[in-house]
């Protein structure tokens, strides 16, 4: 099982003009959700040439939360996760994210490392090696989401290297949620669910691109 | 949680008399304002998201915004018995998260949460008598109305008491 939450602001009580940004509609969800499997199907590809095991996609489930509940996926606003952030820049700007549980995060590396990795350690603690192995799949993830939305809509966009953080839920939340917060409180999540072969592994991508970015992808996708 | 804890999500705010104990969870980039009346044993936790909302379109939440969250919790302490001259401030939180390019807006808003907050106590004349803030990790702060101690937790780095 793959999860991947694709966040895009939406407006709540329909008292923001439309041309400030997303009024939300069927088409947008159907976009929105185009531009999740994509992304995801790209990413696991990539990821399965990695760890050299086929990964399985399921189709994209999406998902209107209010921000302060996103945590929830996570599991609670204090559970430990790791962040996996890259940067976005050029013709869309803005942050794109990739989040695990830390109990996924180990099955990760066994995927990836195997079991028997020498020096690994239990639980929350993690060694170096173990988090740049973390951080490249974090960017691999997000590298291929952004990969997709620039090829979907015909634009330029960077990614920055990786930057990690393992800490709180709602802490690692809240560098998105600002981003959001400066247009909504409500948040689209697009849930794409994986299945590498006998191994559950979940993981949520979040893109936040800032207010202008928004309406430029909405408007290349042809949502009015 | 233990007795009497009442939760302030992100980008809200709530008033506590004594033995109330307000808390919120995971402060990163945002800021955790409590303000406290020593006299009269009344307390007010806002957990902030974004240092100014008349730079923002979406303002009509005063909670996700420094400059009219403070204002919002002041009133609501004063309307709960609180006086406004024993009330003092004291400020968790505006993390930089990620070890981002700090040139990049969106990943200095820790720091400007803060800029912010503390220009706004100075303009309230309300004294800012201790502060936990800056630094790259989250905080879960507890306020006690009994007595306005602000307990403050990290995950792997330890806590405090302010």
């Amino acid at each position: 099982m793959y999860p991947y939450y694709i966040l895009t602001s939406c407006h709540t009580k329909g008292d923001i003009p439309m041309d400030d940004l997303n009024h939300l509609n069927s088409t947008h969800f159907d976009i929105l959700k185009e531009i999740g499997n994509i992304g995801s199907g790209n990413g696991v590809t990539a990821l399965s040439k990695i760890i050299g095991r086929k990964v399985r996609m399921k189709t994209p489930v999406v998902v209107l939360a209010e921000f302060k509940d996103v945590a929830a996926f996570l599991g609670g606003p204090e559970q430990l996760v790791i962040g996996i952030l890259v940067g976005i820049s050029g013709d869309i700007n803005g942050i794109m994210m990739f989040l695990t549980k830390v109990g996924t995060a180990r099955k990760m590396l066994e995927i990836l490392m195997g079991p028997a990795v020498p020096g690994a350690q239990d639980g929350e603690e993690f060694t170096g090696m173990e988090l740049s192995a973390l951080k490249e799949i974090g960017n691999i993830m997000a590298s291929s989401y952004i990969g997709s939305l620039a090829g979907l809509i015909g634009k330029e966009v960077r990614p920055s290297v990786p930057y990690l953080s393992l800490d709180m839920a709602n802490a690692i939340l809240s560098v998105p949620a600002t981003e959001f917060g400066k247009s909504a409180d409500r948040a689209l999540l697009i849930e794409t669910l994986f299945e590498a072969e006998g191994e559950n592994v979940s993981g949520y991508c979040i893109l936040a691109p800032d207010v202008t970015s928004f309406q430029i992808i909405m408007r290349s996708l042809g949502a009015e | 949680m233990s007795r009497d804890m009442i939760v302030v999500g992100m980008a809200d705010l709530n008033v506590a008399a004594s033995p109330g104990i307000l808390t919120t969870i995971g402060l990163g980039s945002c800021v955790g304002i409590a303000l406290y009346d020593g006299a009269n044993k009344i307390a007010g936790l806002a957990h902030v998201m974004l240092p100014d909302s008349s730079q923002i379109k979406n303002n009509a939440n005063a909670a996700k915004f420094a400059d009219t969250a403070i204002v919002k919790l002041l009133s609501d302490m004063l309307r709960a018995g609180a006086r406004r001259e024993h009330i003092k401030a004291k400020l968790a939180g505006g993390a930089q998260m990620f070890a981002f390019n700090s040139s990049n807006e969106a990943m200095r808003i820790g720091d400007r949460n803060v800029e912010s907050t503390r220009k706004i106590l100075a303009e309230l004349r309300i004294p800012v008598v201790a502060a936990d803030t800056g630094a790259t990790y989250g905080r879960t702060v507890e306020l006690y109305a009994e007595d306005g101690r602000f307990v403050i937790k990290t995950v792997g780095r330890g806590g405090m008491t302010l």
